[in-house]
């Protein structure tokens, strides 16, 4: 019995479904991987053959363009046949089970699925039933865990800041319903950034989550005292006008990312948000545009370590 | 067994068959001996060449058999990098690696070149040539031609800065 589902018993990648208990060396395998492909998107031909005859299924069971297209870009990059699937809008619809839909899909030689589903833990349902060889990366399950975003980030900080063992991050906003932040949160731990702390107001934060080895603040200006990364994160509209929080204008006042706030980090700290931003609610537009903000690096290291993942999932003897 | 000559003459051995090289022909080694190599004979050269390097670990063919992460040495891998500095549409192309067999990594190579553009012409120079080759690939240049055994190679290491060719039992 391998001892996360993610991984098959010689300890390599089989699945990409978290970053939570994903060793360190498998961690700095997908980083290293991805220096590899960043320099394919300068190229005349953006394209490399390790994919080439490969079907890539994007399950997109809740909405997102961006990912998609991401995941998309990448797997094309990789010379892969895409096939996307807006699930939300066909199958289910008509009563279809999940597996159900799985089990057809399989049925037409699927090698990856990119899944995206509002549940959590979707995709490991997915992954438990899919054939052998068959590689499941989950883009983003409920509340859960975004692997490749979180990896995608942890990518980005290294490339701008090397030593990931003397660094202060600071992720800021709606951690309670962030799947990116918890995935961010086990990748920066499990590389051994010393320091990782959270800011939000109480109705934001998880009850426990101390536990995850961060440190809360619910003033932003000395949680952000001498910060070396400060990862904004996405209020989703939904919650603005919900019973969490009294509006977006009051929440952009005390946690909105704004020059006299960032003055209290670092003077070279980065500035990062997964996207899609909410200019004026988490942040501020002079600073998502300013000379510390590194949001659009992180889209085109993203289509590098999603390319990462999957030639690291796709290749060789995967029958077991 | 045969000592094996020492790689500095080889090199001036291949800079003297190359002579003069085509103006505004790309000196391209390929990772990691064969960049080694192409250093040194950029230098050996009588005119001074553009440089390139190539890391060919995407352009295998053996991914389905090996995966990406197994091909090579992990650590190794990080420092490779393609690095091609001049557009090579309509340059000629002095491609370089240290030893020869199968042809496969030739082969993967020049995808890769082609991936730059749409080069005048290739040449293949390489330091030795130990047989056993499995695809129609012949080196233009080759300063040592060798016969080994089955289950045994030849390997060039590095030094310092000084490079020699060793046998290997596999």
């Amino acid at each position: 019995m391998p001892a996360h589902p993610q991984l098959d018993s010689h300890g390599n990648l089989k699945h990409l479904l978290t970053t939570e208990g994903l060793p360190k060396r498998l961690i700095e395998q997908i980083l290293d991987t991805a220096d590899q492909f960043v320099s394919i998107g300068e190229r005349e031909v953006k394209k490399v053959p390790l994919l080439r005859g490969k079907s890539v299924f994007n399950l997109f069971f809740e909405n997102s363009t961006r990912t998609r297209t991401t995941f998309e870009i990448a797997a094309k990059r990789l010379s892969a046949d895409v096939i996307n699937l807006n699930i939300g809008a066909s199958s289910t619809t008509k009563g279809e089970s999940l597996l159900d839909t799985i089990h057809n899909l399989a049925a037409m030689d699927a090698d990856m699925f990119i899944v995206r589903h509002h549940s959590s833990g979707a995709p490991y349902l997915i992954a438990q039933h899919v054939k052998p060889g068959v590689a499941v990366i989950n883009a983003g399950d409920g509340r859960h865990a975004h692997p490749t975003q979180g990896l995608l980030d942890v990518y980005t900080i290294r490339h701008f800041k090397k030593d990931f063992t003397r660094l202060t991050v600071a992720i800021v906003g709606d951690v309670l319903h962030s799947r990116v932040a918890r995935s961010q949160i086990h990748a920066l731990t499990t590389l051994g950034v010393p320091e990782v702390r959270v800011i939000g107001p109480r109705t934001l934060l998880p009850t426990d989550v101390e536990r995850l080895g961060v440190k809360v603040f619910h003033d932003m200006k000395r949680g952000l005292e001498g910060a070396d990364v400060v990862v904004m994160l996405r209020l989703q509209n939904e919650r603005m006008n919900g019973p969490l929080l009294p509006s977006a204008q009051e929440f952009f006042k005390t946690y909105g990312l704004t020059a006299e706030k960032l003055a209290r980090a670092k003077p070279d700290a980065i500035v990062m948000h997964p996207g899609p931003m909410n200019r004026g609610v988490e942040i501020d537009s002079p600073i998502a545009d300013g000379s510390q903000s590194v949001i659009l690096p992180q889209v085109t290291f993203g289509i590098a370590v999603r390319m990462a993942v999957m030639s690291l999932l796709a290749g060789g003897d995967r029958n077991e | 067994m045969t000592k094996l000559p020492d790689v500095a003459t080889l090199i001036a051995e291949l800079a003297r068959a190359i002579g003069t090289p085509a103006p505004g022909t790309i000196v391209v080694g390929i990772h990691t001996g064969g960049v080694w190599v192409a250093e040194r004979l950029a230098a050996a050269l009588p005119v001074k060449l553009v440089t390139g390097t190539l890391a060919i670990t995407l352009h295998r063919d053996d991914y389905d058999l090996r995966g990406i992460a197994r091909n090579a040495n992990h650590a190794h891998v990080k420092s490779q990098a393609t690095r091609m500095p001049v557009d090579i549409t309509g340059k000629h192309i002095l491609l370089v690696d240290d030893v020869v067999a199968t042809g496969r990594t030739v082969r993967a190579a020049m995808n890769e070149l082609f991936d730059f553009g749409r080069p005048a012409s290739i040449k293949l120079a390489c330091l030795a040539d130990r047989g056993g080759r499995e695809l129609p690939v012949a080196p233009d240049y080759c300063a040592l031609k060798l016969d080994i055994p089955h289950g045994e190679e030849v390997v060039l290491a590095k030094d310092g800065d000084r490079l020699t060719l060793q046998f290997h039992k596999k």
